[in-house]
């Protein structure tokens, strides 16, 4: 069963938070990706770009609306995110227990997945 | 079983049995909704098999093969197959041949699994108790809204959610391993005892809930084995139904209860579990220590006297690891006794706030202050208690009193 592990977090940057903060930070989401990978259950992951660089768009009446900004404008943002296979809730509750914005004070989302594209196919999840 | 008529024996194998078969049924796929529903379609077929064809030798294995039947016709259907190719889904059902020969002491338990489900950390507390009422004890959700007083409708939403929730986040149907089981215990135990402290509307078959709740406590101690606290939860709910007031007697308080109404058999049964929560060396838990104050007043019984002593370091322990309201309105009381009741007021004066909505608060106050001859303060107290009482035993017992304290407020003191 695949579940989808997303990373809710204040947005730091090394004006905010030290040069140093940042690198230990990144050296938490590679330590990460590489237990999972070891593990042999991780599908997908990403980080993403600070919020100030997302766009957002909408349509009303047909037509394109274009903003800057993200979709909620709150404290903590989506930052990132990880597509594990694993067998129930339980076991993606210990992943998630584990992922470094759970140890920053952020908030780890798991989201059971209902379907999947393989081959250009919908498959269940 | 000989003599039984058909209906009977389904009455008695849908009571003994439900929870079972539902967590066998549900446990490949997580789908509680699919394993109540196609268990039900198997007691209706029974109804009317049974008294045609006679019972067959091996009832739940009967009904078993019937409701997975039933479940395969629901996966294989095309309707579902449109709406969510689950096919991994058909597989778990496992094969379902006939199991009329079937040994029922071959059919696995896991009930345990399921209570575990029921109160797992991604189900929101107030559904826990509920949902072990309905897929555990197999109550329905009308009966169920009415014990927790809200709109049938919006319990049995809280119900579906929830049950939709198990199966599509998949909530394991698994006993936690020993490193998880200390925090996730707890909230099994706590939902098993929410099931005990409703107020329950009396079942047509004469069953309690306190009793299934009793029943499920034991269930889940001793299909723990070695949990202190699953045995004094055990304990604690077996020796307080000893005490229970009979439905045609009227309500008393625990001292003025005579102890020969006490039941010998159940108190010797609760005695028997809090031996088995023991640890020597180890700090007794909440339910052990709760159970340990249930045992000293069921002593009376055997003794004619409280040793209210041991019940004061009784609760100065369970103050310490679980300061509840409920706990600390019963130690005050019990001050009341081996201090004065003075010193006892002062600490029920020390509650927070909520305390005024507390009915076993505003009854020992009303207590405490008719021993120190305030009659007008504690017939009020009395009064208000009454007021926020919804069992009908109780409320007469404390307008007596009310009254009794008011009518002696207005004479004289001797």
């Amino acid at each position: 069963m695949r579940y989808m592990l997303l990373f809710h977090y204040t947005e730091e940057s090394e004006e905010s938070i030290g040069a140093e903060r940042m690198a230990d930070g990144m050296r938490a989401f590679a330590g990460y990706a590489a237990t999972l990978e070891q593990a042999g259950i991780l599908v997908y992951g990403q980080v993403l770009r600070p919020s100030s660089a997302t766009t957002t768009l909408t349509c009303a009446d047909g037509e394109p609306r274009i903003q800057d900004g993200p979709f909620a404008d709150t404290k903590e943002q989506l930052g990132g995110f990880v597509v594990i296979d694993v067998p129930d809730l339980d076991a993606a509750l210990e992943w998630a227990r584990q992922a470094p914005p759970a140890a920053w004070g952020g908030t780890v989302e798991i989201r059971p997945g209902a379907v999947h594209i393989e081959a250009g196919m919908w498959v269940p999840s | 079983m000989t003599g039984e008529r058909p209906a009977q024996v389904a009455e008695r194998v849908a009571r003994a049995s439900f929870g079972r078969l539902v967590a066998l049924l549900a446990e490949s796929t997580g789908d509680l909704q699919l394993a109540e529903d196609t268990l039900a379609q198997a007691f209706e077929q029974a109804l009317t098999r049974w008294p045609r064809d006679g019972v067959p030798d091996n009832p739940e294995g009967w009904l078993l093969t019937v409701a997975r039947n039933r479940q395969r016709d629901f996966w294989k259907s095309a309707a579902h197959r449109r709406s969510a190719p689950l096919e991994e889904a058909a597989d778990g059902g496992g094969a379902a041949g006939p199991l009329d020969e079937l040994d029922a002491d071959a059919i696995p338990d896991r009930r345990l699994a399921l209570l575990f489900v029921c109160a797992h950390p991604a189900i929101a507390p107030n559904v826990r108790t509920p949902l072990m009422l309905q897929t555990v004890l197999g109550f329905d959700s009308a009966d169920i809204a009415r014990a927790f007083a809200v709109p049938a409708g919006a319990m049995s939403q809280r119900l579906v959610r929830a049950k939709r929730r198990i199966r599509d986040a998949r909530i394991p149907f698994a006993v936690p391993g020993r490193q998880a089981m200390p925090e996730r215990l707890a909230p099994v135990l706590e939902a098993v005892y929410g099931c005990y402290a409703l107020a329950w509307p009396r079942r047509g078959d004469g069953g309690s809930l306190a009793g299934e709740a009793r029943y499920l406590a034991v269930t889940a101690a001793c299909l723990l084995g070695d949990q202190p606290e699953a045995w004094g939860l055990a304990a604690l709910l077996t020796l307080a139904s000893a005490r229970a007031t009979r439905p045609d007697r009227p309500f008393l308080p625990l001292d003025e209860q005579d102890p020969s109404d006490w039941d010998r058999r159940l108190i010797a049964e609760g005695e028997q579990y809090l031996r088995r929560a023991e640890r020597p060396g180890r700090a007794p838990g909440r339910f052990q220590l709760e159970a340990a104050i249930q045992a000293v007043h069921c002593d009376r019984a055997r003794t004619g006297v409280t040793d209210w002593q041991a019940l004061r370091t009784l609760y100065a322990a369970l103050v310490a690891v679980a300061p509840s309201l409920g706990a600390r309105v019963a130690q005050a009381a019990v001050e009341g006794r081996t201090e004065s009741p003075a010193h006892a007021l002062g600490l029920l004066d020390a509650l927070p706030p909520e305390r005024e909505r507390f009915q076993p608060y505003l009854a020992t106050r009303g207590d405490l202050l008719a021993r120190l001859g305030r009659h007008e303060d504690a017939a009020a107290a009395y009064a208000r208690a009454a007021a926020l009482t919804t069992d009908p035993a109780v409320r007469t017992f404390l307008d007596r009193r009310a009254t009794e304290l008011a009518a002696a407020a207005c004479r004289p003191s001797p």
